[in-house]
């Protein structure tokens, strides 16, 4: 870990999270979260999900504001191409997730970040999806992430804040490991 | 007459057809092809009913009942017309079809190699060759077992079984099984493992529910009856997928009785989702199994619903019993999603994932990219002469049982017989 003399400031305030570690772990029912989202269809395949209300810390909570996302299909796939995929949001979940994760690995080791840019790409076989080879899966058949960082700290500690933000990473988790999901009609 | 296969090769014999297997469907082409008074030969690499005998587990028994077992010139005359055939049975009834109609059969005959040559085919086997003007291959859907390639990553400590392998629990150590694959034979291999005493889970994707008996009738008979099973291939909407269906979720049995995961269930058996990987010893299942359960449920309503409608339509509604509901499938609250197969105990993986047919000694230009054999109804454009029989769903949804040989075959040997005369085969119509 490096020791600075100046102070770190990565925007992330790790003794809130630190404090909430502790609280939890004496209240393990507060921790108890659950995230949720709707989503309407618009047209096509042009969709609009929002996500505002949550629950945890025992109680129902609340984002600021309403954030809402269009997903649509590209021209390509003779769509209107409102917003991205629904695969596309699913890279984007990957790498806010890892790179949060990174800021605030950092600010906790004493890192000063300058700059995390990650670029991601996933690979896709068409003929799983359109039902052409059924040996061939419908989702990524491979994710990569690459991380570009510049930060004051040697490369093998940046590849060690890279390493633990995937520990600690819930969409990595879900990406990486099968979920039970259930779908249900009302 | 006989001719040699070039300068220094062997003397080759010739007949006008070759039929490859000697099962039910290579001699029920036998059968039909002396009736078109067609010369051929039968050739067998073992003896007849070969995959019968060698290739299926101790407790097997057919899924179809007796009364629907029929060949050519063949019906089953036995006391117990709702029963199923065990395998020495099979192996009976099939035995004395050769010796009824006389099949021209060389058994301990292996085709190593089928080529195209002048005027037909060349079929070499380890005891001599044979040039046939045409080929029948009758060597059955089941020839290997399809293995996902993750197996190779089982540890050295699990032992990995096909149903090639399995006769019964007793060759098993007493650790626990993972079943993987939820047709037919995975069901029955889960339920027989987990009555022996052995912890089994069952991995469960795509899979086809269906009740043995339904309205006081085998279900095989409704099949039969709303027409189902003689749904041809050229009227399915995607017969590629129809094709790959699984095999129903069926057991033959004295008492009929219905073989579903609610019932392994309650014999203790753990349900879990598809097996998606094997990663550093631990087993990986999809979280789809409660989707995949709730889709063979709504898919057996469908069909329940299509029976009730024909049973209205044929006003058979006062000569069958009343229509029946069944409890949807109960899935665990929380279905396993991985698993360490060393601290679990789990001693052996059975692989209940499907087969494809061993087409390795065919050597003519027909396959697809997968490998495959390109064949229109069993007829194989790419290979003039060429015929094969008994894939699932060929020409018929049938066509892979005992009974859909008949139909297909009289289909087919009419083709070749046009073939054979320098006639345009019509296309085969129903």
């Amino acid at each position: 870990m490096n020791v600075t003399t100046t102070r770190v400031d990565n925007g992330v305030n790790v003794e809130a999270l630190l404090g909430a570690r502790a609280a939890l772990t004496e209240a393990p029912e507060a921790a108890r979260f659950k995230w949720r989202a709707t989503c309407s269809w618009v047209n096509g395949t042009h969709s609009r999900s929002t996500v505002q209300g949550f629950f945890g810390l025992g109680a129902e909570q609340s984002h600021k504001t309403e954030f809402a996302y269009d997903a649509d299909h590209p021209e390509v796939f003779a769509a209107e191409d409102n917003g991205a995929t629904p695969v596309e949001y699913v890279l984007v979940g990957l790498a806010s997730c890892l790179t949060a994760g990174i800021a605030t690995v950092a600010q906790n080791r004493g890192i000063q970040l300058r700059s995390v840019k990650a670029t991601l790409e996933a690979g896709m076989d068409l003929q799983g999806i359109l039902g052409i080879d059924s040996e061939v899966r419908n989702g990524f058949d491979g994710i990569k992430v690459a991380f570009e960082i510049d930060a004051d700290a040697s490369h093998e500690e940046i590849a060690a804040l890279v390493a633990q933000s995937q520990r600690r990473s819930a969409v990595f988790d879900i990406v990486t490991n099968p979920t039970n999901v259930s779908v249900v009609v009302k | 007459m006989t001719r040699t296969a070039g300068k220094v090769g062997p003397v080759a014999r010739s007949v006008d057809v070759i039929v490859v297997g000697a099962g039910h469907s290579g001699l029920a082409m036998s059968r039909c092809l002396a009736e078109h008074s067609i010369d051929h030969v039968v050739l067998e690499r073992g003896e007849i009913a070969n995959s019968w005998r060698r290739e299926r587990w101790d407790s097997l028994r057919l899924l179809t009942p007796n009364w629907q077992c029929r060949l050519p010139g063949h019906v089953y005359d036995g006391s117990d017309p709702d029963g199923y055939m065990t395998m020495p049975e099979v192996i009976r009834f099939i035995d004395a079809y050769a010796r009824r109609i006389d099949a021209p059969v060389r058994t301990d005959t292996t085709v190593n190699s089928v080529r195209n040559a002048a005027g037909g085919y060349e079929v070499v086997t380890d005891r001599g060759v044979w040039r046939g003007r045409a080929v029948v291959i009758a060597s059955g859907a089941h020839g290997i077992p399809a293995v996902p390639a993750c197996s190779a990553a089982l540890p050295a400590s699990v032992r990995s079984l096909t149903p090639f392998d399995y006769r019964s629990p007793a060759q098993l150590d007493d650790r626990g099984v993972l079943v993987v694959g939820a047709s037919a034979t995975g069901l029955q291999l889960a339920d027989e493992i987990q009555r022996s005493g052995r912890h089994v889970l069952l991995a469960v994707g795509e899979h086809i529910r269906m009740p043995r008996t339904y309205r006081g009738r085998d279900i095989q008979w409704w099949l039969d009856a709303v027409g189902i099973l003689d749904q041809r291939y050229d009227e399915v909407d995607d017969i590629v997928r129809a094709r790959r269906i699984p095999s129903p979720q069926l057991v033959g049995t004295p008492e009929r009785a219905t073989l579903d995961l609610n019932a392994l269930s309650d014999r203790g058996v753990e349900l879990v989702g598809r097996l998606v990987g094997i990663n550093d010893g631990k087993a990986l299942f999809s979280g789809s199994l409660p989707s995949h359960c709730a889709m063979a449920d709504l898919k057996l309503g469908r069909l329940l619903q299509t029976i009730d409608a024909w049973t209205e339509s044929a006003q058979l509604s006062s000569a069958v019993d009343a229509p029946e509901q069944f409890a949807a499938t109960r899935v665990p609250q929380s279905p396993r999603l991985s698993m360490d197969l060393a601290t679990e105990r789990i001693g052996t993986v059975l692989w209940a994932t499907g087969f494809r047919p061993d087409h390795r000694w065919l050597h003519v230009p027909a396959f697809d990219r997968k490998g495959r054999l390109r064949h229109d109804g069993g007829v194989i454009p790419d290979a003039p002469g060429l015929y094969v029989l008994g894939l699932n769903f060929m020409r018929r949804r049938k066509s892979s049982f005992i009974h859909g040989a008949h139909d297909d075959v009289r289909d087919l040997s009419h083709h070749l017989a046009a073939y054979l005369g320098g006639r345009t085969p019509l296309r085969v119509a129903s």
